[in-house]
């Protein structure tokens, strides 16, 4: 099959109209793994051993099996829209790893500042919103980053229910004009670039990540 | 005030009495198998400034922890302020300690730490101010208010903006003290809080701890290896060896006039090193 321009510029315009359904499913899958994925992290820790035994089961669980599966699992056993079915089923599985990420946050956060959050007398709520979460968060925010690009590019799954997203557009096109080489190409490109500004931002944010307010002004001290 | 009118005036140690504020009853404390200490009697009266010293591992940090509520006893029981800090009464019966319980304890209780423990995260000004706000629900202006204050009791006044990170190692553990002092806490702790620091910085923060030790009635407890500090400063000091009261009384006979082989060889080692 040979390359043909024509076609590409004719159905250029049609894939990426899809790319408002792809940015959508991804925030909203994204927003749901950066909340659900905190949550879980947050019962994971609870004291109550039942409840984060269970929250751990639930989690080995949701990881170990495929998301395609989930989606078709849930596409076919609940009621909903496949735009929402995708959302919250990749925004579930990721949650999953987003919240090894905050689970590796927290853990860097020194003991002592429990334990200084203790000696004032801060509840354990407050000890989490004011001293805990404030410092375990911005050191991970690149890694949080990365799991926005991989929900980005796992979007694709949603084709499979039916979700118009870019490439469900793309193969539409396929099957109608029997060329499938051009539209798949645009739909790479277009992946191509959005993840990279994206992943070069993220880079960014690595650098800058891991200085304590205020050690600028002092040069060296890390 | 003498120091002999002092000495007389403060009510023996180690007895129960109507101004006693910290109390340890028959409390052992283990780590697995390690007991780190056995069968702990030791009462603090209101006021007073108690020194604890002793070689390291001897559970002097052990000791001031539990009253902090970081470490649970294994038996026996604290009191502060008449009020036992693991259990509390229901019903004529004593049930272990919730955690509303316990922060109503430790409400009266605070501790400086050796690393100081700033939040890193908040400006010198937030650190002293977060607590007074969301714990004691004081009002914003009044807690920069007397924020400001104790920070300039401290002679940092000046850095509210600041992080913690652009203090000097002395200057923040002035800081952590007066975090703490915000609070107005009755007992207040201190856990070697100049161990931490280059040896031309231990100076200003014994300063600032002499003055608060000189005009408050906030009872303190001071790990120390500060010797002359301890001396100056104390009402009462206590050496720990083992996981054992092994000496105690006014600082004069036990710094100056040890009993013990052991009290004898520890101070030996700092007039040695001073
Ligand atoms: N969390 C802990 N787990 C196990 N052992 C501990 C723990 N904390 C303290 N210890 C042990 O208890 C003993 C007393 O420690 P500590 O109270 O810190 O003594 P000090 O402050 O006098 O140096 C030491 O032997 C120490 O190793
Ligand atoms: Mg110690």
């Amino acid at each position: 099959m040979t390359w043909d321009w024509e076609f590409a510029f004719e159905v250029f315009p049609d894939i990426i109209s899809a790319i408002g359904i792809t940015i959508g499913a991804t925030v909203a899958a994204y927003f749901i793994s950066l909340t659900l994925g905190l949550v879980l992290t947050l019962l994971r820790r609870s004291s109550f051993k039942p409840l984060s035994l269970l929250i751990a089961g639930v989690i080995e669980f949701i990881r170990m099996t495929p998301p395609l599966v989930q989606l078709f699992f849930v596409y076919f056993a609940f009621d909903m829209s496949p735009f929402v079915t995708g959302a919250i089923v990749l925004g579930v599985h990721y949650a999953t790893y987003v919240s090894e990420v905050y689970r590796s946050g927290i853990e860097a956060v020194p003991s002592s500042q429990w334990e200084a959050s203790k000696a004032l007398n801060f509840s354990r709520a407050q000890t989490w919103q004011k001293v805990v979460l404030p410092q375990a968060i911005p050191p991970v925010i690149p890694m949080l980053g990365n799991y926005l690009i991989v929900l980005f590019k796992e979007t694709p799954l949603l084709s499979g229910i039916y979700v118009l997203e870019m490439l469900a557009v793309a193969q539409q096109i396929g099957s109608d004009t029997y060329r499938f080489l051009e539209p798949v190409t645009i739909v790479g490109f277009l992946f191509l670039v959005l993840s990279y500004p994206s992943a070069l931002f993220i880079r960014y944010l690595e650098k800058r990540s891991g200085k304590l307010p205020g050690s600028a002004e002092k040069g060296v001290k890390t | 005030m003498t120091e002999e009118a002092r000495e007389e005036t403060v009510e023996t140690p180690g007895e129960d009495n109507a101004n006693t504020i910290v109390s340890y009853k028959n409390v052992k404390k283990a780590f697995g198998d390690t007991v780190v200490l056995n069968d702990l009697n030791l009462n603090v009266n209101q006021g007073e400034k108690v020194a604890l010293i002793g070689p390291s591992g001897s559970g002097k940090t052990t000791i001031i922890r539990m009253l902090m509520t970081l470490e649970q006893p294994t038996e026996g029981t604290i009191e502060v302020d008449g009020e036992m800090l693991w259990h509390k009464e229901v019903k004529g019966e004593f049930v272990p300690a919730d955690e509303k319980h316990l922060r109503k304890v430790r409400g009266s209780i605070g501790m400086v730490f050796q690393q100081y423990n700033l939040f890193p995260h908040m400006t010198i000004m937030r650190n002293c101010t977060e607590a007074p706000v969301h714990v004691l629900g004081v009002d914003k202006n009044e807690a920069k208010a007397r924020a400001q204050e104790m920070l300039d009791k401290v002679g940092l006044g000046d850095k509210v903006d600041q992080y913690p990170a652009q203090l000097s190692g002395g200057q923040q553990q002035r800081v952590a003290i007066a975090r703490s002092l915000v609070m107005q806490p009755k007992v207040m702790l201190f856990d070697e809080v100049t161990a931490a620091l280059d040896p031309e910085l231990v100076g200003e923060v014994l300063e600032v701890l002499k003055d608060i030790a000189s005009e408050g009635d906030t009872t303190m407890m001071i790990i120390t290896h500060e010797m002359e500090f301890a001396r100056d400063v104390a009402d009462h000091v206590l050496f720990l060896d083992n996981g054992k009261i092994a000496e105690q009384g006014h600082p004069r006979n036990v710094l100056e006039n040890p009993q013990s082989e052991r009290l004898q060889s520890f101070l030996g080692r700092f007039i040695e090193t001073n």
